[in-house]
Parts: C-alpha cells; sequence; structure tokens
C-alpha cells in the first residue's frame, strides 16, 4: 500500500505542477496509459490471492480514477488560462458607434388618424371613405348648401378644370370629408356609425392655413339619437384623445347648412406659461363643429326622416396633432424636412390601441 | 358687423353687464370675435386736484404740481402749458399703464426732482387725438373718484364698448343691430324696443317720377318702393350719428350717405340715396343687356352683362341694383333734392352680379344673405323721417313699383321632437315662448316665420331656434346606446388594414413618412405622365400647386431636394396617398411609394456604409408587397414607365397586365428636373392591385417538414450577357420540382474581365440549388442524376453551358 501512496503523491504532484497539456499527456501515459505504472499494477491483480485482491483491487481503482480527474481538472485549469490569456489580447473599443441603421418613422397624421380610430371603432364607427375630387352635388347641394347660396363662397373651393365642350358644372376638390356622409348613405344606409378621415383642401394659404389639411367627420344615425349623445360621444373622445379625466366641453349655438340644430363645441383649457392644459384653467378652445343631421342631407342619403334622426360633427386632424404633441405649425406638417419628420414622427411599430395606449 | 353697446341699448332695454351680453351673444350663435372697451384699459385714472403748482427749480418748462388724490397729496412734475394751480386733472398713479404711450407709470426723479405720476391728455388715454396740454375737468367733480365715472356721465361716447361678432350666412337678420337685440331679448336679456314712427310721412307734393320694373325683372325685384325729398340741406351728420358709424370703422362722408349706412347696421335695411337733380327722366328697373358701362360710387368702371340688374334713368344705366349706386346720380355737399331708394333684391341675382363684378359692398353682403321684404316700405320711411328731421325738406307720396312678396309660411312645431332631437328637457310653453319672443306667431302646432328670417325653412329649424334660445350649455352627455354587446367586432375593410400594413411596414424597412400635398406644378407632373388639362386646377394659389399628381414620386423628389438643400444628403422617404390619373372622382389610386438616394447611412468605422442601389428598392417593394398579402410568385418584367432608368429597372406583375409595382433607379433626366444629386431608386406600388385572399378559415396548411438533411449542390453557367437570372433559375428549379425546394444565385460575373474568360457577349452565373430527400437520404447516384437534369434544363432554357 506504501507503494500504492507513493504513486499517488508522484502523480498528483506531478500533474499540479504540469505547465501545458503535453506535460499532461505524458503523465497520463506514464500513469495510466496502458504501460503505464498504475496499469501495470492493476495486471498484478491477476496473480495476487483472492483475498489480496478484495483489497488491491478497490485501491487501485480509486487511484487510477484520483489522477483520471486530476489530469482533467488540470486539463481545464490549463485552457482556462490559455483563454484567460487569449481573450487578454481580445479588445474592442466599444465607445464605438454599432453599424448604422436607418430608422423610418410614421407621420404625425398617421398616427393620430389612427388613434381616432381606434378610440372610435370601440364605440362601433367603422371608417367610410370617398373621392378627393368630387362632383359639386356631393360637396354642395346634397348638403343643403345651394349654388349661390353665400355659404358655398365661404369655402374657398378649389375647383377642377373644366373643358367647355362639357356642361357640366366642373368637379371641385373636396372642401370637407361630409361629401363621405352621402356616399355611405346612398350605399349603405341607416342606421350607421361612420368616421370618414382624409384629405381636404381650401384656397388658402398663409400662417395657420394650408391649401390642403385633414379632417374626420363623424356621423351616427338611428331611430334613437340625439344631441346628448353627440355630446357624451365627443366628450367620450376628449377623454380618451388627450388621455384627460376630466373634460369639459361646451356646445354654442353655431350655423351649419348640413346640420340643424348646429353646435360649436369649445374644451375649457388653459394656455398658463405657453403650455396648453385640457380640462383645467379659464380658457375655452373652439375645437369642433357640431349637430343633428338636417333633414335635407339625410333625405339626399336616401334615408327615412321619419324613422332616422342622429349626429354629426368634423374635427381638423392636423389640429388635433398639434393640440395634443405640441407641434407648432401647421405648414411645418407638409414641408417634409426630415428633421421634422424624425422629431414629431413615430416609431413603426407603435401602433396606437385601447388597450396600450393611445397617446405615445 | 360691428355695433356699439349704446346703439344695441337703442334697440334692447336692459341692465344686463357686457359681460353678461357677451356670453350671451356667443351662445346664441352669435359669436364675440372681439370687444374694445375703454372702460377697462382707463380703470386705474381717477380725479385729482391741483392745489399748487411752481416753477421745476432747474427747468423751465416743468412745473411740480401738488395733487390732491384718492391717496393724499401727490408731487407730480407736469410739463403741459396748462399745468396750473386751481383745476381738475386726471392723475395716473404709479402703477397705471397709459394706453396711449404704451408704458407704465413709476415713481421717478424728473431733473432731482421727484415725481409720483402723470396727469394725462386726451390723447394719452386715446380719448381722442387732443394733445396740446393736459385734461381740465370743468365743473367740481368729486377728487378721488373714477374718472371713467365722470366719462360716463359726461362723455358716454367715449366710452361705449364696441362688440364685433361673426355673423352665420344665414342669419341676415342678424346684420342689424336690431336683429341682434331681438335675439338677446329672446335669451332674456331685457325687451325689445318698439321702433315704430310717432306719426306716419306726410305727402307734402306729389312726385313727378315714375318708376318701372320690367317684367323680366320683377323675379329679382318684386319691389321697389321711394320718396323724393325736395329741400333738403346737406352737410357734416350729427355728432351722435357720426360717432356710431366711427366706432363701427366706417367713415362719415355726409349726412346724406351716412343715413344709409346707418340704416344698412341698425336694421339690415340697405338704401340708396340718388340726386334728384341728376336723375334725367324717370327710373327703370331691368336687366342690362350687356356691355353698359357704370362708374359705381366706389368710382370704378364696371360693365354689366347681360341679365345683371341695373337701375336706368332716360340716359342710360345709373346704379348697379342691390350692389353699388352709381357716381353720376349720388349726393355731395349741394344736392338738395334726392330720391331715397328701398328695394328687396332677391339673393341669388345679387350673390351672382356681385360675384362676377367683384364688388364687396355692404348693400350685396345683405342682400345675398336676404333682407326683410316686409321691412322694405318701412325702413324707407325710417330713413326718411330721419332725413326730414336733420336736413329739412319736404316728402313726397310714396312711390311703390311691384309688390312687397309673400312670404309668410308656417311650418309644424312638434315640442316632442325638440326633446328627441337635442335631448333636452324643455317645456312645449317656453318653446312657445322662445319662438314668439324671436318674432314668430305660433297658432296651434303652426309656427309662422317672421319676414326677417329667410333661413328657416322647415321644422328642423325651429327646433334649431328653440334650442339656441334655450341655450345649449345646459345639454348633458348621454352615452351613446353600443352597437352589440361584448366585444366590439373589427371595423376595417381588408383595404384600410392593407395601408396600415404597407404605411408601417415600410416605416419599420427605414423611411421616413411625408404627407405632401396632392397638387404640383405643371412640368413636374408631365415629368411622370400628368400635367393634362383633365388634372388642372381651375382657381390654383399657386402655378407650384396647379395640377392633381400622377403619381407620389413628384412630390417625394421635391421632399428630397428641399432637404438636400438643407445638407441632408443620404435619406429614405415615403409617401403612401392618392394619385390621380383623371378629373373625375373614381380616377383616385391608393399608392405606396418611397424612395432612397445616397447612401445606406452615415460614414461610419465599419465600412457598412455603401450607396444605395436598385436592389435595395426592390428588396424593401418585395417586403412591402408580402406584408400586404400579394400573391409571393410575381413576374419580373424588365423595365418600366420612361420617368425610370431604361436598364435599371422593373416591375413585379401579376400576369403581364396587373402591375403591383414598379421598382428601381429614376431616368437621369427625372432626377436633373427635380435639381437632385443622385442617383435616386424607389419602389411605387399600387396597393390596390393586388388581389384579396378569398379564403375565411384562419387554419393554415400542415407544415411538411423532413428529418432528413437538405443537399446543396452549385452549378456555373457560362450564358450570354442578356440572359436574366431569373430565367436561369426557373428552368433549374423545374428539373425537379419534387426533389428541389430551392435555387438562388450566389454570383454574377460578366463584364470586360469576364469576356475576356469567357468570350464576347458571354458571362457567368453562379447557383445553388437545394435538394431535399423524402423518404430516404439520397444516393450519389440519385444527387448525379438529378445535376444532370438540372444542366440539361438549364443548357436548353438558356443556351448556356456549364462552366468547367
Amino acid at each position: 500500500m506504501d507503494q500504492l501512496d507513493a504513486l499517488k503523491s508522484k502523480y498528483l504532484t506531478a500533474v499540479s505542477a504540469a505547465a501545458d497539456e503535453t506535460t499532461l499527456e505524458e503523465l497520463r501515459v506514464s500513469a495510466v496509459g496502458k504501460k503505464g505504472e498504475v496499469s501495470l499494477k492493476m495486471r498484478e491483480l491477476g496473480k495476487m490471492t483472492p483475498e489480496e485482491r478484495q483489497v488491491a483491487g478497490p485501491a487501485l481503482n480509486a487511484l487510477k480514477n484520483e489522477i483520471n480527474s486530476a489530469l482533467s481538472a488540470k486539463k481545464a485549469a490549463l485552457a482556462d488560462a490559455a483563454l484567460d490569456e487569449r481573450l487578454k489580447t481580445e479588445w474592442l473599443d466599444v465607445s464605438m458607434a454599432g453599424r448604422p441603421r436607418r430608422n423610418g418613422s410614421i407621420h404625425p397624421i398617421s398616427q393620430v388618424t389612427e388613434e381616432i380610430v381606434a378610440i372610435f371603432a370601440s364605440l362601433g364607427f367603422s371608417v367610410a371613405e370617398g373621392p378627393q375630387i368630387e362632383n359639386d352635388y356631393y360637396n354642395f347641394d346634397a348638403l343643403n348648401i345651394a349654388p349661390e347660396h353665400p355659404a358655398r363662397q365661404e369655402h374657398d373651393t378649389f375647383y377642377m378644370h373644366r373643358d367647355e365642350a362639357d356642361e357640366r358644372p366642373p368637379h371641385v376638390l373636396r372642401t370637407h370629408t361630409s361629401p363621405v356622409q352621402i356616399r355611405h348613405l346612398e350605399k349603405h344606409g341607416a342606421p350607421c356609425r361612420i368616421i370618414c378621415p382624409g384629405r381636404v383642401y381650401r384656397a388658402d394659404y398663409d400662417q395657420t392655413h394650408t391649401p390642403m389639411f385633414h379632417q374626420y367627420e363623424g356621423m351616427c344615425i338611428d331611430k334613437d339619437i340625439s344631441m346628448a349623445n353627440l355630446k357624451w360621444t365627443l366628450e367620450e373622445f376628449c377623454r380618451a384623445f388627450f388621455q384627460v379625466d376630466d373634460i369639459e366641453l361646451r356646445f354654442r349655438a353655431s350655423h351649419f347648412p348640413f346640420t340643424e340644430p348646429s353646435a360649436e363645441v369649445d374644451i375649457r383649457c388653459s394656455w398658463a406659461g405657453g403650455q396648453l392644459k385640457i380640462g383645467e384653467g379659464d380658457d375655452w378652445m373652439e375645437i369642433l363643429g357640431s349637430g343633428m343631421v338636417h333633414p335635407k342631407v339625410l333625405a339626399a342619403g336616401g334615408v327615412d326622416t321619419d324613422v332616422y334622426q342622429g349626429f354629426a360633427f368634423g374635427m381638423g386632424i392636423d389640429r388635433l396633432a398639434m393640440l395634443k404633441y405640441g407641434i407648432p405649425d401647421l405648414r411645418a406638417f407638409f414641408d417634409s424636412d426630415l428633421r421634422w419628420l424624425r422629431h414629431y414622427g413615430f416609431a413603426s411599430l407603435d401602433a396606437p390601441n385601447l388597450h396600450g395606449g393611445i397617446s405615445r | 358687423m360691428k355695433f356699439t353697446l349704446s346703439w344695441l341699448k337703442e334697440h334692447l332695454k336692459t341692465d344686463a353687464s357686457l359681460d353678461d351680453i357677451l356670453y350671451a351673444l356667443t351662445d346664441l350663435g352669435l359669436e364675440v370675435e372681439g370687444v374694445e372697451n375703454p372702460l377697462d384699459s382707463l380703470d386705474a385714472f381717477t380725479i385729482g386736484y391741483v392745489k399748487q403748482a411752481e416753477k421745476h427749480p432747474d427747468a423751465d418748462k416743468l412745473n411740480v404740481c401738488t395733487v390732491e388724490t384718492d391717496e393724499g397729496d401727490l408731487q407730480i412734475i407736469c410739463g403741459a402749458p396748462n399745468a396750473r394751480k386751481g383745476i381738475y386733472v386726471v392723475v395716473a398713479k404709479p402703477g397705471t399703464y397709459i394706453p396711449g404711450l404704451d408704458i407704465t407709470i413709476k415713481v421717478g426723479k424728473i431733473r432731482g426732482v421727484e415725481s409720483y405720476g402723470m396727469m394725462a391728455s386726451e390723447r394719452e388715454m386715446e380719448l381722442s387725438d387732443e394733445h396740446d396740454g393736459i385734461i381740465e375737468l370743468a365743473g367740481e367733480p368729486a377728487v378721488g373718484s373714477k374718472f371713467t365715472d365722470y366719462l360716463k356721465a359726461n362723455r358716454p361716447e367715449t366710452v361705449d364698448p364696441v362688440i364685433e361678432i361673426a355673423i352665420t350666412p344665414n342669419r341676415p337678420d342678424a346684420l342689424g343691430v336690431r336683429g341682434v337685440a331681438r335675439d338677446l331679448a329672446a335669451r332674456g336679456l331685457g325687451t325689445l324696443k318698439a321702433r315704430d314712427l310717432a306719426a306716419p310721412i306726410e305727402a307734402k307734393f306729389t312726385s313727378d317720377l315714375q318708376v318701372t320694373i320690367d317684367d323680366d325683372t320683377l323675379d329679382g325685384c318684386p319691389v321697389f318702393t321711394g320718396r323724393v325729398i325736395k329741400g333738403v340741406k346737406n352737410g357734416p351728420s350729427p355728432a351722435w350719428l357720426q360717432a356710431a358709424l366711427k366706432a363701427i370703422g366706417l367713415r362719415p362722408i355726409s349726412f346724406l350717405v351716412d343715413v344709409t349706412n346707418f340704416f344698412t347696421y341698425d336694421q339690415n335695411r340697405p338704401l340708396h340715396v340718388f340726386d334728384m337733380d341728376k336723375v334725367k327722366g324717370n327710373l327703370r328697373i331691368h336687366r342690362a343687356k350687356g356691355g353698359e358701362v357704370v362708374t359705381a360710387l366706389d368710382e370704378n368702371e364696371y360693365t354689366m352683362s347681360e341679365g345683371m340688374m341695373v337701375i336706368s334713368d332716360d340716359t342710360g344705366v345709373e346704379s348697379i341694383a342691390g350692389v353699388m349706386g352709381g357716381l353720376d346720380t349720388g349726393c355731395d355737399e349741394n344736392t338738395v333734392n334726392v330720391f331715397v331708394e328701398s328695394a328687396y333684391w332677391t339673393p341669388i341675382q345679387i350673390a351672382m352680379t356681385g360675384r362676377k363684378l367683384k364688388i364687396n359692398s355692404d348693400a350685396r353682403y345683405r342682400f345675398e344673405r336676404g333682407v326683410d321684404p316686409a321691412f322694405t316700405p318701412i325702413g324707407l320711411d325710417h330713413a326718411v323721417q330721419m332725413i326730414l328731421d336733420h336736413a329739412g325738406g319736404e316728402a313726397s307720396e310714396m312711390i311703390v313699383a311691384g309688390a312687397v312678396p309673400n312670404v309668410s309660411r308656417s311650418y309644424t312645431l312638434d315640442t316632442d321632437r325638440v326633446k328627441s332631437l337635442v335631448g333636452m328637457e324643455i317645456s312645449a310653453e317656453d318653446q312657445v315662448k322662445h319662438l314668439t319672443d324671436l318674432g314668430f306667431v305660433v297658432e296651434g302646432d303652426q309656427a309662422h316665420v317672421p319676414s326677417w328670417r329667410p333661413d328657416v325653412l322647415g321644422s328642423a329649424d325651429l327646433v334649431e331656434e328653440v334650442a339656441r334660445v334655450a341655450s345649449l350649455t345646459k345639454l348633458v352627455g348621454v352615452p351613446l346606446p353600443r352597437m352589440t354587446d361584448g366585444v366590439p367586432a373589427p371595423i376595417l375593410t381588408p383595404m384600410q388594414r392593407r395601408e396600415t400594413m404597407a404605411r408601417r411596414t415600410i416605416a419599420a424597412l427605414g423611411y421616413n413618412e411625408c404627407v405632401t400635398y396632392s397638387f404640383i406644378d405643371k412640368a413636374s407632373a408631365e415629368v411622370f405622365g400628368g400635367g393634362s388639362d383633365a388634372v388642372k386646377i381651375g382657381n390654383p394659389i399657386s402655378a407650384d400647386m396647379s395640377h392633381m399628381r400622377p403619381s407620389l414620386l413628384p412630390g417625394l423628389l421635391q421632399a428630397a431636394a428641399r432637404n438636400q438643400a438643407r445638407g441632408i444628403m443620404d435619406m429614405a422617404l415615403f409617401e403612401v396617398g392618392p394619385v390621380f390619373h383623371g378629373g373625375e372622382p373614381e380616377e383616385q389610386e391608393l399608392q405606396a411609394t418611397g424612395i432612397l438616394i445616397g447612401h445606406t447611412g452615415p460614414r461610419d468605422a465599419h465600412g457598412a456604409r455603401r450607396a444605395v442601389d436598385t436592389f435595395d428598392a426592390k428588396a424593401d417593394a418585395e417586403a412591402v408587397l408580402a406584408a400586404i398579402g400579394a400573391p409571393d410568385k410575381l413576374m419580373v418584367i424588365q423595365g418600366a414607365k420612361p420617368w425610370w432608368h431604361p436598364g435599371r429597372s422593373g416591375k413585379l406583375s401579376l400576369g403581364p397586365k396587373n402591375v403591383m409595382c414598379a421598382f428601381g433607379e429614376l431616368h437621369p433626366k427625372t432626377i436633373e428636373a427635380f435639381d437632385i444629386k443622385g442617383p435616386v431608386v424607389a419602389f411605387a406600388i399600387h396597393l390596390e392591385n393586388p388581389p384579396m385572399p378569398k379564403k375565411k378559415s384562419t387554419t393554415r396548411p400542415a407544415l411538411k417538414i423532413s428529418d432528413l438533411q437538405a443537399v446543396d449542390r452549385d452549378f456555373a453557367f457560362v450564358v450570354d450577357a442578356e440572359v436574366a437570372a431569373l430565367t436561369l433559375l426557373n428552368a433549374a428549379k423545374g428539373a425537379d420540382k419534387a426533389l428541389i425546394v430551392d435555387a438562388t444565385v450566389f454570383d454574377v460575373f460578366g463584364g470586360e474581365m469576364a469576356e475576356k474568360q469567357m468570350g464576347e457577349g458571354k458571362k457567368s452565373i453562379a447557383f445553388t440549388v437545394k435538394l431535399q430527400p423524402k423518404d430516404t437520404t439520397f444516393t450519389d447516384a440519385e444527387i448525379e442524376a438529378v445535376s444532370a437534369k438540372i444542366i440539361d434544363k438549364v443548357s436548353k432554357a438558356t443556351g448556356g453551358v456549364l462552366r468547367g
């Protein structure tokens, strides 16, 4: 047994001292290799008496295992040390920028339109669309705006060119999204709940007007819809859109040819310190026009006015975007200045929805 | 529409405060746009008494005054020549804002002597232009009292608030102060004062003047009334009339002219006064033949078109009826005999004439909105009486041509409907009262409309009137019933989802979304096949916005040019929006277009930057098409429309006709037209063209995957330079449709070097084919067999040979 202890001591010391894998391999061969010292000892087991073997066998096996373990532990330690050495040479200046990647963006008008759609979808409103070059019937007559009525002149309408041979009145660039109401009613009838977002056009260009801007129209027609429902709907919209719990709206009598009664709607707000705060303060800001759809308009859409009634309203999408996100200049919306697009734009995957929140 | 508070009170007996009146106006739909109230700006000024005045020790023209005020005696230095002991003055103490000087008074030292305020002149308080000295108040006003109280008692016209309201086109009656007063009275802010003449006008003589209306003109001028007044004395108007007109921004001219302006604003009753001595013969209201020239009161010449209504005397056209009178027969300082006209002109005729002649007069503005026809003769007599009162003279009998049109009508007032429409509890009694206060006559369920309300044309209008007077501020929101119980159904159409998907996919690919105008200049439109008369705007606001865009590219290229001018050279821009192929409503198409310019990114240390090229655009186009569910096997057609580079562009198409998109580099001439440093690569997707998927089931086909490893085999062919890679790949895939699951090109060797090796007009294409074993792994023989078939097919399809 002394011999075994001596062997153990010899090899464990040597393994521990080995400086590289070659030395380790040599030690393995000379200890537990086919002709290694431990292996040779094991061969001698055959010559032993069973009693001797019962003692020597397990001892030899234990020795062999111990040396093997030491060898593999040392091998791993050497590999680790070698890796550490290599890694010391592998160094990057991680303060450098990553590979450039282009970041796209969504225009505020698109984002805000989706916000509006998300809110109204939850109230059962679908999205209706219509053409932007419109005939004057849908843009005016069907909406109870007679040809020579001053209301028509006040629209700053863009007229399309009309060949002399063509006797129809010239088409117009729609001055509002209201023609979509008529087109929708003609096609789908009542009851209905729709919003109609889109581009509209007025011949006006100054600090606060652009010849093209965006509006959305809302319309709800059913058997028992009142102006009180309109007020609630607008309150709910403002609450959700501006993410303010205490919304206060004020209805003011007004006139639009296509609604009766008509109301302009103001929202309570504060401009203290040049910062708009919706729902507080003593100022009122006009945000939309609305009313109960005029019976003539319903009739133009083929709706039985003895059965159905409802409300309609219109708001500026660009204006809502400006108010909500603090964007100062309307004209910049259409200038496509990349610095502006990046600053006021929205991430591509940041689609607004009610469960995740519609504000960014 | 502007008026002063005192003018309003001529019609409205009220104790309501200015604020209450302003609030009610806006709430009634007569939106207050502005109010100028001198009482606000002069509130801090008080009355003082100069107890002592001594020469300033260091300044000849200054006086050191001791002024008794509500805050005790103050020392005030004053340079006014009339500053002296014993006068009552207006004092601005430190902290008071002086409107006429735009400064706030502070305690200061003037040449070494302290001054605790200022004594004000009229101009400094914007009361008048008077600035020769400080104000000296007559009598013995109470020292320390407010100067505004003094003004209210002694010079009320100077502190009369001026109110400006916006009038919607349906409310011509509110274009007269009386109409405004009537609304306020109905709201309960006072009572409408009677404004009847004390006695009928006495006809002192019978006029020789004949007035006739041609038969074909009666529809435009149903009634024309007038009186001749002899022996008037024209001159400046009385002070109250001048003040009233000045306050609302009108320049007093002479009494006879001012009277017409007064009634225009007072009762929405435009009038005209002819100088009788300049009228030759009789007056005839008729339609112009066309070509007649009139010099109007604005001293401009207007040429009449056929059908316009005019008033002529025996020598020709004198007046543009209902729009503007003529200069030749107008009144001046020497006028002594006049003919006062009050007529009713129908709105459409006046609107057409006014618009055609581009005359924006107060008369046109009112007639085209609708004046009260029944008031025509009454208004005449009010004006005549005012002239007789102030300018003297004698009036003739009333000359009447035509007859006052009967506009009486009534509509059913359904008081329940008011409640159901408005959603407010308004009692039937209140509804009737509101209408009655507005001048309606309610009999049973019929409401008779007053003659001054041409806008009321049905029962719905009655509802509006009731709600307006009752005040919509009382409206309380009531929840909208839900369409269905439970989870709301999706609401977007497949096309709307597609548009959103395209937009967000393109943005995810690194493009910045733009919204550009739908109209562009003609030259830019023409580059993209547009710019025809069909898409021309008849009245563009500028030449830059004259035609509807045929493509989203020109707007994006203009945007790119603007960004390049700002020094941004690398960009990826896109727009999703309509283009217009013609001038009809149905000729609008939704497209999604992106452009790439410059490099993939800024210069970087990794060498990642490279110039963008056609295949960037193609890859992005394919990504978008995949995202919107376009069929995945599209035909690739070499080349696109002429504004694309002829060699470096193509189309992805479903069959030869249904083009999904064009992509590639833009033609150098296109780039040049937009002054851009190119090249520009782009894609233009026709979002409406990919067919909508028909399947309704959400179940996907079962996934078939093999446990056996696929085998890749590479091939290289020498082919003619013009052979398309796709031809080669399609041939290879066709060799064994069961086993070959993919084939892609990994190298193309072309150009001069290649031709040297492989012969002129040749190139080499290397591709890899993926073979997927089905049941057992391939044997070498099987792979060889497939390879042989591939080589055979490709050779036949392209005429190429396997590269050794």
